[in-house]
């Protein structure tokens, strides 16, 4: 049974969502990887336990494209896989729609090559489906699985291909990509949080120093962003982003089902708020009832002492 | 140009879901049902773009039960000028809803289908890209800004690292996400008039779709429930446990 495995490149380097869609595939067999864009190939080949490489170096970033070259190929896979990061669920599906395939997507447990555990009503059940389709479409959640390594060496060999199908017309216009030197949201090991109770963006930086202090990426509650304390890319949620770092901590916000979707499998919750009622707390392993304005600083001078 | 909106009838996202005691599911006797809030902002955006004048008719789609229909009407209450009900008793999947909105959609010839990135019961966020995968048509996902001009739709997308824009030719298909913009509530004057709006009942197994299902559900269980832990009284007492009880700092 040989897996395709959509990854995905950032620069030259691998997204570490993308390494744990290749260990999760592994458990199948035997594992191409399918790469799009001019870069990212040599380290694409570095990744451990994988056949070869498949690059499409000049496919446009689209849907249409991706989808259209997997489905081309797909007659020689039983499993297709990708991480389930806003570009594997952009085209995944497209591609299972092309197979006249059911896909299943934000897989968290693999039971067996057909059957799947994934998680439905913003987390609020745990299904466990099994597929009955011949080629089974999969998008997994890469906190639920561990990344797979690189090797010192570019091993992997590393094969050019192109899609040789009509594609609908469309065009990539650019992205705007939000600079930050602090780790991916998905990946870190520490994320703090930021919810409605920051009042505004000004205030939103208070939780800088202290992520830079702990390493941790920051992340924000949907009211946040909607109120524009931050971008949407940080949204944590049932509809954001889904993390599961060692310590999560929750600043003035108030642990709406949809928020906690996102984040209730991390390791250790930390929930600083001043209402003692909120359901964050409900949900934290030390919870400190307080006005954040008070705490935050109080936090940081606690982390320097 | 004409507009079809999908829409889909589900718990409401208020509603704590609860499973069913013999792990078939979750419990949605009894339970408030609504339009998914996703399926609200694709009519909302709907409306908009005719009062822009850049669409002339709306159509909207729900495939389900016949209580639907409350969903149904409240679309038109928002501005949505005709409904199609494509009934069944059967939870259909992604696939078989796309096959469905497919007929409809080769049916109505719209210039544009907008519907939700995910429905909050099943999560999936799959049935926009299989139906533009279907149609043959170009796909515009989780939208958060668009616009329509010389036949063409530019499309705003909710991508990992930042927002990133796409310029497809109609026909096309956009979901939606959140940012799109804050639905409208209905008037009641609106949902007096809508409910003489035209809604249109279709048997789903007469469209001619092979609706057998790809997934056998096995077991719905309810995930292990968190317990809360203990409240700290200051800062540094957090730092503390932090470091010494929990070792993550
Ligand atoms: C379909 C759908 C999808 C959604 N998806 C998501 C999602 O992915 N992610 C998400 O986060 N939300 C999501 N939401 C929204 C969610 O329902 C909540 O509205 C949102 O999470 C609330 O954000 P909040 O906790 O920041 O704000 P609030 O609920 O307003 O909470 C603010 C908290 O701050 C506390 N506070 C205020 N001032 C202070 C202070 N000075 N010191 C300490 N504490 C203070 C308050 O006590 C309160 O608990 C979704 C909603 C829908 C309908
Ligand atoms: N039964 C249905 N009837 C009409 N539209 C649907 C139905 N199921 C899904 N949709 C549409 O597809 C979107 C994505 O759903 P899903 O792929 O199930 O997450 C929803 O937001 C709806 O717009």
């Amino acid at each position: 049974m040989t897996t395709l495995v959509l990854i995905e490149a950032e620069g030259a380097s691998i997204k570490k969502a993308s390494l744990s869609a290749v260990a999760a595939a592994r458990v199948f067999g035997a594992v191409d990887v399918l790469l799009v864009g001019a870069e990212g190939a040599q380290e694409a080949a570095r990744i451990e336990g994988i056949t070869r490489v498949l690059h499409a170096d000049s496919t446009p970033p689209l849907a249409e494209c991706i989808a259209a070259l997997i489905a081309d190929r797909a007659a020689q896979y039983d499993h297709i896989v990708s991480a389930a990061t806003a570009y594997g669920k952009n085209i995944l599906p497209r591609a299972a729609g092309l197979l006249d395939v059911q896909p299943i997507t934000e897989v968290i447990e693999i039971i067996d090559a057909d059957t799947f555990v994934r998680p439905i009503y913003a987390g609020n059940a745990l299904a466990t489906v099994r597929s009955r389709d011949a080629i089974k479409v999969l998008t997994v959640r890469n906190a639920n699985f561990e990344a797979a390594k690189l090797g010192e060496t570019a091993s992997a060999p590393i094969e050019s291909v192109s899609a040789a199908v009509e594609i609908p017309d469309a065009r990539f216009v650019g992205i705007a990509l939000t600079h930050s030197d602090r780790p991916e949201l998905e990946t870190a090991r520490v994320v703090i949080s930021g919810g409605r109770g920051l009042k505004d963006a000004e205030n939103f930086k208070l939780l800088e120093p202290i992520a830079d202090r702990l390493g941790a990426a920051i992340g924000a509650s949907r009211a946040a962003v909607d109120a524009g304390f931050a971008p949407n890319e940080m949204q944590v949620g049932q509809t954001g982003k889904i993390v599961a770092p060692d310590l999560y901590i929750a600043v003035g916000l108030s642990g709406a089902i949809q928020h906690l979707a996102g984040m209730k499998d991390s390791r250790v919750i930390v929930a600083i708020n001043m209402d003692p009622e909120a359901p964050i707390f409900g949900v934290a392993d030390y919870g400190l009832v307080g006005d954040l304005f008070e705490v935050l600083p109080q936090l940081q001078a606690a982390l320097e002492a | 140009m004409k507009i079809v909106v999908p829409v889909k009838r589900v718990v409401d996202y208020n509603v704590k879901p609860r499973v069913k005691a013999d792990n078939s599911g979750v419990e949605t006797q009894g339970v408030k049902m609504s339009m998914n809030p996703f399926d609200e902002i694709a009519v909302e955006e709907a409306v908009r773009l005719r009062e822009k004048g850049a669409a002339s008719e709306i159509v909207v789609v729900t495939i389900g039960v016949a209580e639907a229909q409350p969903v149904l009407r409240t679309a038109m209450a928002m501005g949505a000028d005709r409904a199609i009900l494509v009934q069944t008793e059967a939870a259909l999947e992604p696939l078989a809803v796309a096959k469905l909105l497919k007929t409809i959609v080769d049916r109505e010839n719209p210039g544009l289908v907008i519907m939700g990135k995910q429905a909050i019961d099943d999560d999936m966020n799959a049935t926009g890209q299989i139906l533009a995968a279907r149609l043959d048509w170009p796909q515009g996902t989780f939208a958060s800004a668009v616009s329509v001009e010389n036949g063409r739709i530019t499309v705003t997308r909710e991508a990992d690292g930042g927002l990133e824009t796409v310029d497809l030719a109609l026909p096309a298909v956009v979901t939606t996400d959140l940012r799109l913009n804050e639905p409208r509530y209905a008037t009641m004057p609106n949902i007096m008039k809508a409910k003489k709006k035209p809604l249109e009942t279709i048997a789903a197994d007469t469209l001619g779709v092979d609706l057998a299902p790809r997934l056998e559900t096995v077991t719905v269980i309810e995930p292990p429930v968190r317990k809360a832990g203990i409240k700290v009284a200051s800062a540094a007492e957090l730092v503390g446990k932090l470091r010494d009880e929990a070792k993550v700092i």
